[in-house]
């Protein structure tokens, strides 16, 4: 009877009542669709990142991160990928040589890191042929020598077009510097625009001979998995299996993006506190009016032998009702239009320049998890709880025989 | 049977620095089954003497014993629990909960009591009969007149079985025909139920009615007489 007497009492003051569920349920709303547009951009950002970039993991000779050292190749790379390819966990792996070049055109030059990679393996682990479109060639069809796949950012910088001839200037395994002729056979665009302007591909046999490094010679393992969720255990799994190598899934390998990955249910949860705290003084306002107008009912209740904590229990649970209505009222605005952005998702078009300078797509698709909602709503009890002190405490000071007299 | 017994009972308050000696020095019991009318003038201490005896207030000296209890040696918690069980209230403006319908309000205290649903409901319901107002079980108290409401308040301070009611001012807000009808009724309760009912009143319908009136002035008993009716 307690509950459903402080059900009652909510609504006494309507318009009042209603303002506070409307201004809890826009807050939330506020708070909970920018949440789901930061997951969805992060989202979206680690997808770009494992699927054209790092891929899930990566395995290198010990120290080549650090000195790029054109010698630094895995020992042993061909046991190493047979033995990836056995994992069940494993979807893909591809091997590449990797080198820091100059590549230059009758335009200018750009330093770039040089992907050799073997197309039909690469194709598996990363995305990156989806990334060309149909008028900007092909990813390595053209069955021709010394051809190779430009970012479109480097493609602006150095005016190169398809078919476009650029020189790549390096120092080979002997110290010497050495140059390689590419003509362009694709233009690439991730959302990624530093990746875009600083990563060519061509393929590993052309790269190895101008390098003098042997055909079995790698740099780099990238490793793709069924499932992004296995990749710290399938980590493990590899350090343990070849201990003499540097094996690093992407969260080391990207350790920004990592960090995001690891905050973005922190973040949602920041800016939810916030918006909690800011309504929890327009509830306690509400309460506080609610309590004051109701002095000489709750003396009365107090009279005639209602304890002081079931006078609690009845603010309390009026504050959580009122917070809870305003909470449900917000999820109920923030359920279909968060489905709607993440199935048809939201264009920021508008500012696509921008967010792609920093990995970001202009297209984004909004997410929120089922936990996300359970979470607000612990929030919300949490926070009515809090909010349902002050006018509680002021409600129990009242002497029931000042209160009764009180007009 | 004395139920309620009130020893040298002094009541004083600090106004504006100035103390004013609501209740002073009285001495009364109060027996079960009685139907006594606490009159005098406003400022009388009439209210005061009904807070006291109801433990809603604290005396400043002197001694309140109800059913064999100290209330001085009474925790607040306990003496909420003592209202609850023992007392019976009826206010002078009804203070019935405005959100809950007659029956609600009835069975309130009965809940806060812990007591079974099947319980409550008979009682509600037998009060409501006993009070005539069985067809407007489901009526919030805005739908209900002045007199309704206090026979709503009276059936809600009887609920649950208290070994008295006070009533304060009952009838004030009443007219003559609501008063009438609303005394009749808390007669027939205390003639055919025993139930024993302490009210103040400056209310001459109701003077009348009483068994036994205790007259207070400036907070003493100036008179205490037994009517034989």
């Amino acid at each position: 009877m307690i509950l459903s007497l402080a059900w009652k009492n909510i609504w006494r003051n309507k318009p009042r009542s209603l303002i506070v569920v409307f201004a809890v349920a826009v807050g939330l709303f506020g708070g909970l669709f920018s949440s789901a547009i930061f997951i969805g951009m992060v989202d979206q950002r680690l997808s770009d990142a494992i699927r054209n970039e790092v891929s899930n993991l990566q395995i290198h000779h010990p120290g080549f991160l650090s000195n790029r050292e054109i010698a630094d190749t895995i020992p042993g790379a061909q046991n190493v990928l047979r033995q990836l390819r056995k994992d069940p966990r494993i979807k893909a792996v591809s091997e590449r040589i990797k080198i820091i070049a100059m590549a230059s055109t009758a335009s200018g030059g750009a330093g770039v890191k040089i992907n050799g990679v073997r197309p039909e393996n690469e194709m598996k682990v990363t995305a990156l042929q989806m990334k060309i479109a149909d008028t900007s060639g092909s990813w390595f069809t053209s069955g021709r020598k010394n051809t190779i796949v430009v970012g479109q950012k480097l493609a602006e910088k150095l005016k190169l077009k398809l078919r476009s001839r650029v020189i790549l200037s390096f120092q080979s395994v002997n110290g010497d510097i050495v140059y390689g002729a590419f003509r362009v056979e694709g233009i690439y665009k991730t959302y990624n625009t530093s990746f875009d302007e600083t990563n060519v591909f061509v393929r590993n046999d052309d790269l190895a001979a101008l390098a003098g490094l042997q055909s079995q010679q790698f740099h780099e393992i990238l490793v793709s998995l069924y499932n992004d969720n296995t990749t710290d255990q399938v980590v493990d799994s590899v350090r343990n299996t070849f201990p003499h190598l540097e094996t690093m899934g992407w969260k080391e390998l990207m350790p920004d993006l990592g960090l995001m990955a690891e905050y973005t249910n922190a973040w949602l949860y920041i800016i939810l506190v916030i918006i909690l705290l800011a309504l929890s003084f327009g509830i306690i306002n509400t309460m506080m009016m609610a309590v004051l107008e109701r002095t000489r009912e709750i003396g009365m209740l107090r009279a005639v032998g209602m304890s002081g904590k079931k006078v609690f229990l009845m603010i309390m649970s009026e504050t959580t009702f009122l917070s809870l209505t305003g909470t449900l009222a917000g999820i109920i605005i923030t359920v279909p239009v968060v489905h709607y952005f993440q199935l048809h998702g939201l264009n920021v078009l508008m500012f696509a320049k921008g967010f792609e300078d920093i990995g970001f797509a202009a297209m984004i698709y909004p997410r929120l998890d089922a936990d996300s909602y359970a979470g607000l709503i612990a929030l919300v009890m949490l926070a009515a709880l809090l909010s349902s002190v002050g006018p509680s405490r002021r409600a129990l000071r009242l002497r029931p025989v000042e209160a009764i007299r009180t007009l | 049977m004395e139920i309620i017994s009130l020893k040298n009972l002094t009541k004083t308050y600090r106004e504006d620095s100035i103390e004013v000696t609501a209740v002073s020095d009285i001495t009364l019991s109060f027996a079960e089954g009685e139907f006594t009318a606490i009159v005098g003038p406003s400022g009388s201490g009439k209210t005061t003497l009904l807070n006291l005896i109801g433990g809603l207030d604290a005396p400043t000296s002197g001694e309140i014993v109800v059913n064999g209890t100290n209330l001085a040696r009474l925790s607040s918690s306990q003496l909420t629990d003592f209202r609850l069980w023992n007392v019976g209230f009826v206010f002078q403006a009804y203070n019935l909960i405005p959100v809950l319908t007659a029956r609600e309000n009835i069975e309130f205290i009965m809940h806060l009591q812990n007591k079974p649903v099947h319980e409550r409901r008979k009682r509600a319901s037998e009060l409501l009969q006993a009070v005539g107002l069985a067809d407007r079980a489901k009526s919030r108290p805005s739908k209900l007149s002045g007199g309704q409401q206090q026979r709503v308040a009276v059936a809600r301070a009887l609920a649950p079985r208290p070994r008295f009611i006070l009533a304060d001012e009952p009838t004030a807000n009443l007219d003559s025909h609501s008063a009438e009808n609303l005394l009749e009724m808390m007669e027939k309760l205390n003639r055919e139920e025993n139930i024993t009912f302490i009210f103040s009143t400056h209310d001459p319908r109701v003077m009348k009615k009483a068994r036994r009136i205790i007259t207070l002035e400036d907070g003493k008993v100036l008179r205490d007489e037994q009517m034989h009716k």
